[in-house]
């Protein structure tokens, strides 16, 4: 493969710069995945010229760049597609049909089974866990996540992006997020409200631990008071029992 | 059920404004400068009275946690982790905090921190939650412009920085050592314990590693407090807990219920139950992919929560449940686990890096019943010397869904292998 030189300046260099501005002097190799990733959205990939001039500027023995370029899934070692087509097939996505969705991305893309489509635009991968289970099937696509699928939604917005439209991400079935289908069992009241009214329980917790603390504290001096009086009246007792036998004496 | 005052994250489901002005609408940043005054010791105690548990998996005490951290500020720096590399097959509560609640995770930064001694927080967050980083980043940005972080936070004193760092696609990061590798700019790879990172954590100073819904629980704790978390659940399973309802049910859903919540009254009340019925119901995975599958007579009266699924051999996880109906072939459900835990090994430890392909190729074969039956206990055999003989939990979580799978399906993987030999030769298996 041609290797172009690469050089990292001008504002991806300030971009690359900002990020390594979050980690302490001297650590600035903590910044490898944030700058690998500026460079390949800038690049579309991280060709050898590339992950070298990370490696200069982060100050890294080059391998140790390479280590990481190639531990990590997301970062790509060869051009790809212009849209980058991720199916979640784990479990969870398993049980709700990734099956049929993959089937229906590679027949809309026309790959057979993985890898770019004919015209560059995709690059189809199948990938572990996306972490959207309770909207599955997923299918993650460039940034965004395209969830509740069936084979026609997901065929929708893939022939959306063919004609360069950018469709709606999130739950294609019509639902919020990851609320249950038909509106959410539980908060369904005004959030400011339910904050005042568990505000209003907490100190009212606090006001009845304070007159249990302060009803304690007068139970307690009680009893002491009980407690010194009975002393006394038995020292009393003994004083007076102890001087009995002096006056018989 | 828990009813919605006694809820923390009101808007889990993204239905109100998620940024700051929403966010002080819900509470958020209500008297943090007076919690911060109440020290150090103070809040960690809150927090231990509470009795919350890590929110990751483990389910270690979080003020404990907390307080193994040094009591000075030594020459080394202490460090906040937050790990919001979610990526449990089934798990997807984190990222409706990340999205959806920002400022409770930010907020909780700052007490955490403060409680610690840490002037830097870390939130690492996996490379495809894209726009649930730029949720965060927007929501780190709002509290410093607003002072309630930065050099003077809320105007108690204490400096508090907090960065996002993005992860590139890696679940052993989830593991706390492997992603303070990966901060660091390694390769995910877990390291040996001890050092624990409390001594000896990010660029070798002390450093606590917290799951998101742990870290965002802790404002909210502090203000109604420990008392009020403490009363919700069951004694050492404490508060509240965000579920995730996933696989074959009639609505998947995530929602925050009262821990001990029983598994079956969680999913008829906010799944709509499971799909055809509850008696077309097979097994379930009640806390992620790494904990071991229950069958359906005991998801019948089982409790969500730690010792009760401890009691029935499996685990709360991430509680994150996974529902099977009649219709799933188990073997294959737990192959696919299989394949996961394959592909994911980070490749240091060999029981691992050779266990988990072994495994995966053998649960191939079982799928299809091209195997003998002795195959079954050699299997068990080996998930025994996959477990504990690695540097991380990978291994012990590879294990543990086909031990599952044996403890309570041994019958089906026989008759498979039995099927098929009936269909390859007639004659000789009668």
């Amino acid at each position: 493969m041609s290797e172009a030189p690469f050089t990292l300046d001008g504002e991806l260099k300030a971009a690359a710069q900002a990020a390594m501005a979050k980690y302490p002097p001297g650590r600035q190799a903590s910044a490898v995945l944030p700058v690998l990733d500026l460079v390949q959205r800038h690049e579309g990939w991280l060709s050898r010229p590339a992950m070298d001039a990370v490696a200069e500027l982060l100050e890294m023995p080059p391998i140790r760049v390479y280590e990481v370029a190639t531990f990590y899934t997301m970062l790509r070692l060869k051009p790809e597609g212009k849209h980058s087509v991720r199916v979640c097939t784990s479990l969870s996505c398993w049980l709700r049909g990734s099956e049929e969705i993959l089937a229906a991305c590679r027949a809309a893309l026309g790959v057979e089974s993985f890898g770019t489509s004919a015209d560059g635009l995709f690059t189809l991968e199948q990938v572990e866990c996306s972490g959207a289970c309770v909207n599955a099937p997923v299918v993650e696509i460039d940034d965004d996540y395209y969830e509740d699928l069936t084979p026609e939604t997901i065929r929708g917005v893939l022939e959306a992006l063919k004609r360069g439209e950018r469709p709606q991400a999130g739950p294609q079935g019509g639902r919020q997020a990851s609320a249950p289908e038909g509106g959410p069992t539980t908060l369904t009241g005004d959030p400011a409200e339910l904050h005042a009214k568990a505000m209003a329980a907490a100190a009212e917790r606090a006001r009845a631990r304070a007159a249990k603390a302060a009803e304690e504290a007068k139970t307690a001096k009680a009893a002491e008071e009980a407690k010194t009086a009975k002393a006394a009246e038995e020292a009393k007792t003994a004083g007076d029992a102890k001087a009995a036998p002096g006056e018989k004496g | 059920m828990l009813n919605d005052v006694d809820r923390i994250f009101t808007n889990l489901y993204g239905r109100h404004d998620p940024f700051l002005a929403g966010a002080r609408k819900r509470g958020d940043w209500d008297g943090t400068k007076d919690i911060l005054a109440r020290g150090q010791e103070a809040i960690i105690e809150e927090i231990k009275a509470a009795g919350l548990r890590g929110r990751g998996g483990a389910g270690f005490p979080a003020g404990v946690k907390w307080s193994f951290m040094p009591k000075q500020e030594g020459p080394r720096p202490h460090y906040l982790v937050v790990n919001a590399d979610e990526g449990e097959p089934g798990t997807c509560k984190d990222r409706d905090i990340l999205r959806h609640d920002p400022h409770k995770l930010v907020e909780g930064c700052l007490i955490a921190g403060f409680a610690m001694r840490a002037h830097v927080a870390y939130i690492y967050i996996r490379g495809e939650f894209f726009r649930e980083a730029e949720a965060l980043q927007r929501a780190i940005d709002e509290a410093y412009d607003a002072g309630l972080i930065g050099p003077d936070s809320c105007g108690s004193g204490w400096q508090m920085d907090v960065y996002l760092h993005r992860g590139a696609g890696a679940y052993i990061c989830g593991e706390e050592t492997a992603l303070l590798q990966s901060l660091e700019g390694k390769k995910g790879q877990p390291r040996l314990k001890p050092p624990f990172p409390a001594g000896v954590g990010l660029y070798g100073c002390p450093t606590t590693v917290n799951n998101v819904e742990t870290i965002a629980c802790a404002p909210t704790i502090l203000r109604r407090g420990g008392d009020w978390f403490a009363a919700l659940g069951r004694p050492n399973n404490s508060g509240t807990k965000i579920f995730c309802i996933s696989g074959h049910v009639n609505r998947p859903c995530n929602v925050e219920e009262e821990m001990g919540i029983p598994l079956r009254e969680l999913i008829e009340r906010h799944a709509g139950g499971v799909r055809g019925g509850w008696d077309n119901l097979l097994a379930i995975i009640p806390g992620g992919a790494s904990v071991p599958l229950l069958p359906k007579s005991i998801c019948d009266d089982v409790l969500m929560d730690f010792d009760s699924l401890k009691e029935v051999r499996s685990g709360l996880g991430t509680a994150a449940v996974m529902v099977m109906d009649k219709s799933t072939d188990v073997v294959r459900a737990i192959h696919r686990l299989s394949q996961f835990y394959k592909h994911e090994s980070c490749g240091q430890c060999t029981p691992c890096r050779e266990g988990t392909g072994w495994l995966m190729r053998v649960m191939e074969r079982l799928v299809s019943g091209e195997a003998e039956v002795e195959e079954i206990d050699l299997l068990e055999e080996v998930t025994r010397q996959i477990e504990g003989h690695t540097i991380c939990a990978l291994g012990d979580a590879a294990a543990w869904p086909i031990q599952g799978l044996i403890r309570h399906f041994r019958p089906e993987l026989e008759r498979r292998i039995l099927a098929r030999k009936r269909r390859i030769s007639p004659g000789a298996a009668a």
